[in-house]
């Protein structure tokens, strides 16, 4: 867990303060909607189809136990009992009402929680990876450069009015779980062939309706320079992004229009007149901010112990999920455990304030207090000794969240789609329910292996179809809800985008489709091992296209 | 289903002016006596782009109860009770279309 100091919460405080009055001002008619619309998206407010929603920040996916009986708070006082968690390690909560928001951003801010930088065009919530601090393959914690580009972006006077809106992410593990290279900016810790560890640096990624990969602009930039060069592309965006069209405003599409080599100099020359100034880090301001975190005093245990060795034999529901729910540790004796919030049938992502509540006492009894929020809109228990594993999973199968299908085609991302949003073509929700039942036989789901269906009802792409082994985009055609597939998508540092398959279909035709896909996936597949996105890969979209289309 | 914000006025049968109410966001219409309902069956009814635009332009005019009016397709029943002209619409008026998992 990070601590915060004094500074951090006497700025939320008065962030609650000036909104209060805000909305007030609103309320009273001082404020037109044009000019309280401004204010309202620097405080994560949005206005859906019945209701407004909050999103609220939750820093590099890190809540402590207090914070996530916080949330449960929030569902249970001023929405209607859940919430939801995005693909970017926020949460939102659909039915707030306006006259109330005063109050419970108040609420919030005694745990420390708020919903900075989760709207307008400024420097959105850091994201990283939902294992940070515990995953075996990272070289480090990546959330200390997460909560250093925080404190830096916060209140960056130069960059609370982008173009447009900028997302940024860092991994620091061999395999990319934090989806970087969809990113405006995507950052990867490593340590290069001289034995540094620096950043590699790429730009322009993105989804929406002009999707791109990300591309390297930097192979490797040292630790001191690196608040001084991401400063140096947002000076080169914020000067030459376009603001005359919204749908041109994005980093990607300036790195698209000049190439990444010129924009790569634009940055260069920035670069170089500010590198060595204030910007340029010390070593030990990045060691205070390291000794905020507080990790668990871990015990000296071994792996597999006993216990767990005498619940796999015992009890096959426990094995099938910790085959699948439970992952390596950097400590021995200790795991790292995947909840699933997509239980068969579920809208993916949402959590009760029961459940909330439960996970709570959970982490504080199994996991140091401690609760991750993953972009998968899945959570986990970071650090829980492997002895407690059993335990745990008992608890955890009571409420409902030990669906052993993480990673699995069952694991649907989905954004909220036309059950909640004012922009959407068509819904998201019922397809992946309807799709999370056709699929709900885990020996099946296991056979597949990994495969991400991913869901977007409109081209903003905030579900990120583009990038699933199975990509489904709701469109409209004459008043009608559509759906297009697209396959052979990945977010990971193999990042590539989908390729559309054919012609939108309906609603009633998208869970047979798929299916379809699945089955011809299954008997094309040359081994089992071959991943979805292998076989596309290998084969192309042609034998799948005739099995979706010739029998329509 | 294009989002009505982002569409022009062009009006092929019956329309109503929708929003939400400002200090809850609860889906609202505007009537004939120059009031916002929450009951779809009290909204003024058009049927012309004419009579729309000057729905609209009333409605917009009271910003202090309501953000972002624009216009909506209805359907009449055949007892002219007024029902929502499409699923973005029937959404409004009911609700997500699967039971929510907090109730
Ligand atoms: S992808 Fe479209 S429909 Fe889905 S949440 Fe984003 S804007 Fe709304």
């Amino acid at each position: 867990m990070y601590r915060y100091d004094e500074f951090d919460q006497q700025l939320i405080d008065e962030r609650v303060a000036e909104f209060r009055d805000q909305v007030r001002r609103r309320l009273s008619g001082e404020l037109t909607e044009d000019e309280f619309k401004l204010l309202r998206l620097l405080n994560g407010v949005y206005l859906q189809l019945h209701a407004y929603m909050l999103r609220i920040a939750i820093p590099y996916g890190t809540l402590s136990s207090e914070q996530l009986r916080m949330l449960a708070h929030v569902a249970r006082r001023y929405d209607k009992n859940y919430g939801h968690f995005t693909t970017r390690q926020n949460i939102q909560f659909n039915w707030i009402k306006l006259e109330e928001i005063p109050d419970t951003i108040a609420d919030l801010a005694g745990a420390h929680l708020h919903a900075m930088q989760t709207s307008g065009n400024s420097i959105r919530n850091i994201t990283t990876d939902h294992w940070a601090g515990v995953a075996p393959d990272e070289i480090e914690d990546p959330r200390i450069w997460a909560e250093i580009l925080r404190q830096w972006s916060t209140l960056h006077p130069e960059f609370t009015f982008l173009p447009r809106k900028f997302k940024i992410a860092i991994t620091a593990a061999k395999h990319d779980r934090a989806a970087v290279k969809i990113h405006d900016i995507g950052l990867r810790l490593y340590r290069n062939g001289a034995g540094e560890v620096g950043f590699e640096v790429m730009v322009g990624g993105g989804l929406g309706r002009t999707p791109f990969v990300g591309k390297t602009i930097r192979p490797f930039l040292p630790k001191r320079d690196f608040l001084s060069y991401l400063e140096a592309i947002l000076r080169v965006y914020n000067q030459f992004g376009r603001r005359d069209n919204i749908y041109k405003a994005r980093i990607k599409i300036l790195v698209h229009e000049i190439g990444a080599e010129s924009f790569a100099k634009e940055v260069e020359a920035e670069w170089q007149s500010i590198k060595d100034g204030a910007l340029a880090l010390d070593p030990a301001v990045v060691e205070e901010i390291k000794s905020r975190f507080r990790y668990p005093v871990y015990e000296s245990l071994v792996d597999e112990p006993a216990e767990l060795k005498a619940a796999l034999k015992a009890e096959p529901r426990f094995k099938a999920w910790f085959n699948n729910s439970v992952s390596r540790h950097k400590r021995p004796g200790y795991a790292i455990v995947t909840l699933s919030l997509k239980p068969a049938g579920a809208p993916p992502g949402d959590c009760t304030a029961e459940q909330m509540d439960a996970i709570a006492d959970l982490a504080d009894r199994y996991s140091g207090s401690e609760i991750r929020v993953g972009h998968d809109q899945n959570l986990v228990l970071p650090h829980v000794r492997q002895r407690d594993l059993a335990a745990l999973w008992r608890a955890l199968d009571a409420i409902g969240l030990a669906t052993p299908n993480v990673g699995l085609v069952s694991d649907i991302i989905a954004c909220p789609g036309l059950d909640y949003c004012a922009l959407a073509n068509a819904r998201s929700i019922p397809v992946a329910q309807e799709l999370t039942k056709r699929f709900r036989d885990l020996g099946l789901a296991a056979d597949l292996g990994y495969l991400h269906i991913n869901i977007s009802g409109c081209i903003n792409a905030c579900g990120h179809h583009h990038v699933g082994d199975i990509g489904i985009l709701g469109v409209e055609k004459n008043g009608e809800e559509y759906y297009q597939l697209s396959l052979g998508g990945r977010a990971d540092e193999h990042a590539e985008l989908g390729a559309l398959l054919g012609p939108a279909m309906p609603y009633a035709e998208v869970a047979d489709s798929v299916e379809d896909v699945v089955a011809a996936y299954l008997e094309l597949r040359e081994r089992p091992a071959e991943l979805f996105a292998e076989t596309v890969k290998r084969i192309g979209l042609e034998p799948f296209k005739e099995r979706v289309y010739a029998a329509r | 289903m294009t989002s009505p914000l982002q569409q022009k006025l062009k009006v092929h049968g019956p329309v109503v002016i929708t929003a939400n109410r400002l200090g809850d966001g609860a889906v609202v219409y505007w009537t004939a006596a120059g009031a916002w309902t929450t009951d779809i069956a009290a909204a003024a009814v058009a049927t012309a782009s004419a009579r729309a635009k000057q729905l609209l332009a009333a409605a917009t005019a009271d910003f202090v109860h309501a953000v972002d009016p624009y216009v909506a397709p209805v359907e009449l029943s055949p007892d002219r009770r007024v029902l929502p002209g499409n699923l973005r619409e029937q959404i409004r008026v009911s609700g997500p279309t699967f039971s929510l998992p907090g109730a």
